[in-house]
């Protein structure tokens, strides 16, 4: 299990490369990876996150603990960036390795939806027309209720 | 115990992070106290359902006990991922 709060960007083909490197046990590697989108007017600019140093990691390693418990797993990923990005940035990856793909789709699910509400990161869109926290959307929060 | 804002909590505030002194009882009495003190804080706490605390880095709700924590979070809801 490795989790990684960092500001420099990552390299999802070395990472994921390196994530299934040796997973003979495993027969189905999941990665999930979220980018930053400019859905509405296409004038974002930068998209900064903040998080809580120390809270952070601690979020990350109990949700990825939990989903370790909770589905025959070998192994998980997460790797959440802060700080400053640009639309088409990469913000973060999971990746879950298990004998079957089933329990690897549905603990990065798991790890999608806990990590979404449940670890110390807020959003700020900064654009031409000004900056704006990103507010938590209910469906989000909603969506915990399914584990 | 040090006090933490983070996000437009922070903003409103006016500041990341400071030491209080209190007898607070109860993060909701640490909220009273806070809010009484200058209306930059009482904005940032109108709305406790806007809102969540963690206790030494660990989720919280405003009923929680006070005693023996070291450091009180405030923020809104998070939005990782």
């Amino acid at each position: 299990m490795r989790i990684a709060v960092q500001q420099e960007a990552f390299d999802l083909g070395v990472e994921a490369n390196a994530f299934a490197e040796g997973a003979i046990a495993n027969g189905a590697i999941v990665t999930f990876t979220g980018v930053v989108r400019d859905l509405t007017t296409g004038d974002l600019d930068v998209m900064e996150i903040e998080h809580y140093p120390g809270m952070t990691e601690r979020a990350l390693a109990a949700i990825a603990q939990e989903a370790m418990d909770r589905w025959s797993l070998g192994d998980v990923l997460v790797i959440h960036r802060h700080g400053r990005l640009a639309p088409g940035d990469r913000i973060m990856m999971v990746a879950t390795a298990a004998p079957h793909r089933k329990d690897a789709f549905e603990a990065a699910e798991y790890l999608m939806d806990y990590l979404k509400s449940r670890a110390p990161f807020w959003k700020k869109e900064i654009s031409t027309s000004g900056a704006e926290w990103v507010a938590a959307k209910e469906e989000d929060e909603d969506a915990l209720t399914r584990w | 115990m040090d006090v933490l804002y983070f996000a437009w909590v922070r903003e409103r505030i006016g500041l990341p992070k400071e030491k209080i002194v209190t007898e607070a009882a109860t993060v909701s009495d640490l909220v009273a106290e806070l809010s009484a003190r200058e209306d930059r804080y009482a904005a940032a706490f109108a709305d406790l359902s806007a809102l969540r605390v963690a206790l030494d880095q660990e989720l919280s709700d405003f009923d929680a006990p006070l005693n023996g924590v070291r450091e009180v979070a405030f923020f809104p809801p998070m939005t990782g991922g």
